[in-house]
């Protein structure tokens, strides 16, 4: 499903991902866990192609697809779906004119029929009752006064919505509380399945008790360093990440 | 700047439908302004002495007065010798006929412009339509069903003629002679516009529009138009405009008074298309509009809602002045400029009456290399009391190469009258337009959301088909072409 082979990007000309490498197949799910500054959060928005996150080298194929020459929105129409760490207000934009928009695109250009204004809205509506937040979310501006977990739902409402391939989770959990975290669990695992793929980036295990990863990742430096089923985890959260950057040194 | 705000300005380029040219033969008078002239004009109108006069009047003042510079906008001096004051498609200088009689042409250019001029061919009926091509009204559709609920709606020049006492009332009661150098000039080589009475408790069974076309080559257009609602009544009134692409500037200073009596509501909307000019800055309208209300009797109601997306350059600050007893004024805007287009726009509240109340709701949305002015002034006179004005401002960039001004006035000689004032300037976020084409939206789709989101106070104020031709225009606006 997903093949990193070799990634290499900058920030600001300052080389943060060093030679990633990942294979990710269809139906898994991947914890991408790392000390703070490992570049973490680098690799999602690279794969995204968020302006000002350079690749330099290697490669990012999903589905066959290079997405590292593609624009954003293609990026999405190939199946991509980046869940934010800090989701941003569009204010004025209501979430259901957003969603549909998105939706439309998204199936004009995955050459699949747009569903009526009946059926999305029935769509819609079960996806807020599944990640606990009222329809008349709907109605408000994106992600306009919400709260930090409100926001994550509403992530996770996208999801729901935009059908995609491979989602990638930045640090999703960070700012919420058990509940909230619950709930976007919830959500995530009720899209697992055999055609979808998860990248769940974060700092602590505690997402990992409510999504279990089929495998875990260190990465440090720029590089994924360690990998390992589950219990890797649980590791880390008892020993920290130092034992595992010296035994690579 | 990120590469999708460079992507989204690229394409920025206008992509301007109605700059078009209709081929049809002018009545025109020669360029250049004299007495001879105004003269001239009043001839071909067959106009009453008193109409002369005051046209004559206005232009000895116009003589001594000086074009204002206090605007933050930058030109090129008009050369008001080189323009033609009076043009004329020939055979259609006296005013409206049927249909039969107008230039298949003329009829061919408003169904380009997708204005209705056979009424059959309206589905509901709800919109009267006055159209001025160049200096002449070419048609008035439904005015037999407007004439049985007492409602006079015809071109100023017919009004002149049918109802010289209503004419002669009102005119210049508003915006006075000596107003300002554009008004002033108007008032001297007016050529046509609009007229409307709504007599006593009458509501106006429909809506009412005016659509201005200039085509003409080196012509201004000076409308006039004069809204008068008398006790009790109301009326919702639509304008819009467009003009053909062409290099050299067109001048368009035009002239509106509302005049609401007690208990009268006035709606006046207006979603302004002009030619802006090419990404050079070269060709497009000088639109120099002075509109003003008088909410004259206690309870009136006066509300400008305006969406201003065209124009070289716009000066223009409709107003409400505020006479009335609990007199209710209100001022909704969106301005947007892009490529090289200049925007000094806001409005006048002046408070006179007891218990006036104002609202102004103004959202500036700048592009490229575009300047975007809000100027406003709120007056609560020593007779004020227990006034109230409510004013938000608010500014978006998009890219770093525009720029956004915010000139409030307020001045206050009434203890009791309270003032509030809200500005804020934001960019479109490489964040948000991340977010957006992440889910799918292409940078010009992204742009266009958030933008009409933004707007979307002023789009409520808006009539529900004027709100969706706003956000298309605006989406077409901000397209351009794909390259």
């Amino acid at each position: 499903m997903l093949s990193i082979e070799n990634l290499q990007a900058s920030v600001e000309d300052k080389a943060i991902l060093k030679g990633l490498n990942l294979s990710v197949g269809a139906g898994e799910v991947h914890a991408i866990m790392g000390p703070n500054g490992a570049g973490k959060s680098t690799l999602s928005n690279v794969m995204g192609g968020r302006p000002g996150y350079e690749a330099t080298g290697g490669s990012v194929t999903l589905g066959g697809v290079d997405l590292l020459e593609l624009e954003p929105e293609e990026r999405a129409y190939a199946g991509l779906f980046l869940a934010f760490q800090y989701p941003v207000e569009l204010p004025g934009v209501s979430n259901m004119e957003f969603l549909k928009t998105a939706v439309e695109a998204n199936c004009e250009h995955r050459g699949i029929e747009a569903p009526n204004t009946a059926a999305f809205l029935k769509a819609a509506r079960e996806a807020c009752a599944q990640v606990n937040l009222s329809p008349d979310f709907l109605k408000r501006g994106v992600n306009e006064g919400f709260s930090g977990g409100e926001r994550k739902r509403n992530e996770i409402l996208q999801m729901i919505m935009l059908q995609p391939k491979l989602c990638v989770l930045d640090e999703t959990d960070s700012g919420l509380d058990i509940d909230a975290l619950q709930v976007v669990a919830d959500g995530v695992n009720s899209l697992r399945g055999a055609d979808r793929s998860f990248v769940v980036i974060t700092h602590y295990q505690r997402l990992l008790d409510y999504i279990v990863p089929d495998f875990v990742h260190v990465l440090s430096d720029g590089k994924i360093i360690k990998s390992g089923g589950s219990e890797l985890a649980l590791e880390l959260e008892k020993n920290g990440y130092g034992w595992i950057e010296q035994e690579v040194a | 700047m990120s590469e999708s705000v460079e992507r989204i300005n690229e394409r920025l380029a206008s992509d301007y439908e109605a700059g078009f040219v209709t081929e049809v033969e002018n009545d025109s008078l020669p360029p250049g302004l004299d007495e001879d002239t105004v003269r001239a004009i009043s001839a071909r109108k067959k106009e009453p002495e008193w109409l002369l006069e005051w046209r004559l009047k206005a232009f000895a003042k116009w003589k001594t007065l000086t074009e204002p510079e206090w605007a933050h906008v930058n030109y090129q001096k008009i050369d008001f010798q080189a323009l033609s004051y009076y043009s004329a498609p020939k055979g259609q200088g006296d005013g409206p006929k049927s249909l039969d009689e107008v230039d298949p042409e003329i009829l061919r250019t408003y169904e380009k412009l997708g204005i209705p001029l056979h009424e059959q061919k309206r589905l509901a009926g709800v919109v009267a339509v006055d159209v001025v091509f160049d200096s002449v009204s070419i048609h008035t559709t439904f005015k037999d069903t407007l004439a049985e609920a007492g409602v006079i709606f015809c071109p100023i020049s017919e009004a002149v003629q049918s109802h010289p006492e209503l004419v002669k009332q009102y005119l210049g009661t508003v915006v006075p002679i000596s107003d300002n150098f554009y008004a002033c000039l108007n008032s001297a080589v007016f050529s046509d516009g609009s007229f409307v009475f709504i007599p006593k408790g009458v509501t106006c069974p429909m809506e009412l529009s005016t659509y201005f076309r200039i085509n003409a080559m080196n012509t201004g257009q000076f409308e006039r138009t004069l809204i008068i609602a008398e006790e009790g009544a109301s009326v919702s009134y639509l304008e819009g405009c467009t003009a053909p692409m062409r290099d050299e500037n067109q001048l368009h200073a035009a002239v509106v008074e509302l005049v609401a009596l007690d208990d009268a509501k006035i709606k006046y909307s207006t979603v302004q298309n002009w030619y802006m000019g090419d990404e050079q800055g070269r060709g497009g309208v000088y639109n120099f509009v002075t509109k003003r209300g008088v909410c004259k009797g206690r309870n009136s109601h006066i509300s400008w809602t305006q969406v201003e997306t065209g124009s070289a350059i716009t000066w223009k600050y409709p107003s409400v002045v505020l006479r009335g007893d609990n007199s209710v004024g209100e001022f909704y805007s969106v301005a947007l400029t892009r490529g090289r287009q200049q925007a000094d726009t806001g409005t006048k509240m002046i408070h006179m009456g007891k218990n006036t109340k104002s609202t102004i709701i103004s959202k500036g949305i700048s592009a490229a290399n575009s300047e975007n002015c809000y100027r406003g002034l709120v007056r609560m006179a020593p007779t004020a009391e227990g006034a109230r004005n409510f004013t938000q401002c608010d500014s978006l960039l998009i890219g770093d190469t525009c720029g956004a001004h915010t000139f409030p006035y307020i001045e206050s000689r009434n203890n009791s009258a309270v003032i509030e004032h809200e500005a804020s300037t934001s960019k479109v976020s490489d964040d948000q337009l991340f977010l957006c084409q992440q889910r799918g939206l292409d940078p010009e789709k992204a742009v266009s959301m958030i933008v009409n989101g933004f707007c979307k106070e002023v789009f409520r104020e808006l009539p529900m088909e004027f709100a969706v031709e706003a956000g298309k225009l605006l989406e077409i606006s901000l397209e351009g072409s794909v390259g």
